[in-house]
């Protein structure tokens, strides 16, 4: 293997097995990169491992304190439409009511509007000013919750009791609420929306505006159904958020615990309620706050799932 | 082909600006007339005191290296620079006589008589179908069935039809690159404008769907007027009936195909031709 000459066949190959096999100093850093790399591999694993150890130990931990109040309610945690701490009764549904209604009005709301701030920031707005409300929502995006809540509770309450009494008497309540929502999320759907917008190639747009199409056309038409699907993705964040919203909410939702089937009375949410109540509750009613806690951990699973599964079938609609 | 040469007489433009613009004579009316035009991206000029004209029912061929303004000077044509801010367009473009730049014109219309293929194929998110009904109901009302004729009449004048007359449902986005570029062609007929620009059209393709392209280039000069960007010369010198070199945003010539690329006046066009620089 050490000759250097390849005038014989057999030499030859005796040549091309030596720049195959290693030399002792490419074994070495071999090993050396081997090593590297299995660390490598080790540390990255244990950190995706982490977050199903994670999500496994809080799903156990609240099942676990839950079940004391759910073996104790059974069916009447889900069915009772009071929480009256005082009298031993602990129904969900308040809450649970409270916090679809306002996320849902959040989102109804948040919907359009920023697909509206969207399409103006890509296809409409000038440059500069693009750049400057662009900032403006990023700020804005960037509020502490308990912020929108103060604004909430010593502003928009105020002015909404002022002005159409007959529909909020109280000034809070859950449409409040889901004002307060709307505003909050709005910004994290535009920057999604406004993002996924601008992946459309200009050539696309040039193309449709080469037809003769108006820019409500092209939005209508060609914009909005290549990015309906990156969309929901922002609706999804947004949802995410208003769901597990708190601080905010819980300056304006009302805070009554009576189930009140309305949307714009007080009511409360999971996450209020759990925050009013949590630090003075023991005993079967913090069982039931921390079933309750469950209960809120479960809707924003199903709904990342169904927003997951919306978005398989619209890949598959639009391959 | 014969046509060609005999209504064709071409003769230098007197221009004072640019002599080298040259054009046909009262043979073919001119479909574009482009009168001393330049153009500004911010301050940059890219396009520098241009005049010609583009004769009706023919294919006329730009060519250039990159950045000499080709491309700029086809989106003058249906006014796509509109789209974006700080481009300045000076001097006339003519259609059939009329300003396009005029502030009476409808931009939206403008494009709609003057329709654009593009460098890349483009087929909007929704199906075969209505990617070529999508352009028609802008601006026509038809009904169910004028709207079937005319789709399957886009997609026969595209060469496309048999290849997709079954799966007209389909996504656009799902065919091949080369049915896709078809399929813009289609949609761009489909309108029935009276121009077609474009640009680059094969520039993406493979060399058999560039065939099927520069096919359909040859019959589809009998109802429209064609203006192509083209960074292959093989490609202007197979298709085109009138060629023009730009250079650095300047119109160095223009003339009859078979004479730029036999007998080229200027120094430059011959290098260019012959692969001296570019």
């Amino acid at each position: 293997m050490t000759t250097g000459s390849s005038a014989t066949p057999q030499a030859a190959e005796g040549d091309r097995m030596q720049k195959l096999s290693a030399s002792a100093h490419e074994r070495a850093a071999l090993r050396r990169n081997g090593i590297v790399d299995r660390v490598f591999e080790l540390t990255t694993r244990g950190s995706a491992l982490m977050v199903l150890l994670l999500l496994g130990t809080i799903t156990g931990s609240l099942v676990l304190a839950g079940w004391p109040a759910l073996s104790e309610l059974g069916l009447s945690f889900f069915t009772e439409d009071r929480w009256a701490a005082n009298v031993n009764r602990f129904g969900a549904l308040p809450a649970i009511y409270g916090t679809l209604v306002t996320s849902l009005i959040a989102i109804a709301i948040a919907i359009p509007v920023s697909l509206g701030i969207a399409i103006f920031l890509t296809e409409i707005c000038p440059p500069k000013m693009r750049r400057t409300i662009g900032t403006m929502i990023e700020l804005l995006a960037g509020v502490p919750s308990i912020i929108y809540g103060m604004w909430g509770m010593e502003v928009l309450a105020p002015f909404l009791q002022s002005h159409f009494p007959s529909v909020f008497p109280a000034g809070t309540g859950l449409t409040t609420a889901g004002l307060i929502l709307a505003i909050m999320i709005i910004p994290f759907i535009t920057a999604v929306t406004r993002d996924v917008m601008n992946t459309v190639p200009p050539i696309m747009r040039e193309s449709a505006y080469g037809l003769g199409c108006t820019t409500w056309e092209v939005v209508r038409h060609v914009i909005f159904p290549s990015v309906k699907a990156g969309m929901l993705g922002g609706v999804i964040l947004g949802l995410g958020r208003a769901l597990g919203e708190t601080m905010a909410v819980t300056f304006v939702i009302g805070n009554n615990l009576f189930l009140n089937p309305t949307v714009t009375g007080q009511g409360t949410s999971i996450a209020a309620l759990i925050a009013n109540q949590f630090s003075e509750a023991d005993g079967l009613q913090r069982s039931a706050l921390l079933l309750l806690g469950l209960v809120l951990f479960l809707i924003t699973f199903a709904v990342l799932a169904l927003a997951r599964f919306m978005l398989r079938r619209m890949d598959r609609r639009a391959p | 082909m014969n046509m060609r040469s005999e209504n064709f007489t071409m003769a230098p433009r007197q221009t004072p600006k640019n002599a080298s613009g040259i054009t046909n004579a009262a043979a073919v009316p001119a479909k574009l007339s482009v009168n001393d035009l330049n153009f500004y991206y911010g301050d940059f000029q890219a396009i520098k005191n241009v005049s010609m004209e583009i004769p009706s029912n023919q294919v006329t061929a730009y060519i250039g290296p990159s950045g000499c303004g080709k491309s700029t000077l086809l989106r003058c044509f249906n006014r796509m620079h509109d789209l974006y801010p700080g481009l300045k367009t000076k001097g006339g473009i003519l259609l059939d006589g009329q300003d396009i730049n005029a502030s009476g014109v409808d931009i939206n219309l403008l494009r709609a008589r003057i329709g654009m293929v593009f460098q890349k194929p483009t087929p909007f998110p929704m199906s075969v179908y209505d990617n070529i009904a999508f352009g028609v109901k802008l601006y026509e009302r038809l009904s169910r069935r004028d709207m079937d004729e005319r789709v399957e009449w886009a997609l026969k004048k595209a060469a496309l039809w048999n290849e997709v007359k079954d799966k007209l449902k389909t996504n656009g986005q799902a065919l091949s690159g080369g049915q896709q570029q078809r399929l813009c062609i289609a949609r761009t007929i489909a309108v029935k404008p009276e121009v077609i620009l474009l640009d680059e059209p094969t520039s993406a393709l493979d060399p058999i769907s560039t065939g099927y392209i520069e096919d359909l280039i040859h019959e589809l000069k009998t109802d429209y007027t064609i203006v192509i960007v083209t960074h292959n010369m093989q490609q202007a010198a197979r298709v085109s009936d009138v060629t023009a070199f730009m250079y650095l945003g300047e119109l160095i010539e223009c003339g009859q195909t078979d004479q730029i690329f036999t007998h080229p006046e200027k120094k430059q066009t011959e290098d260019y031709i012959t692969g001296r620089y570019g």
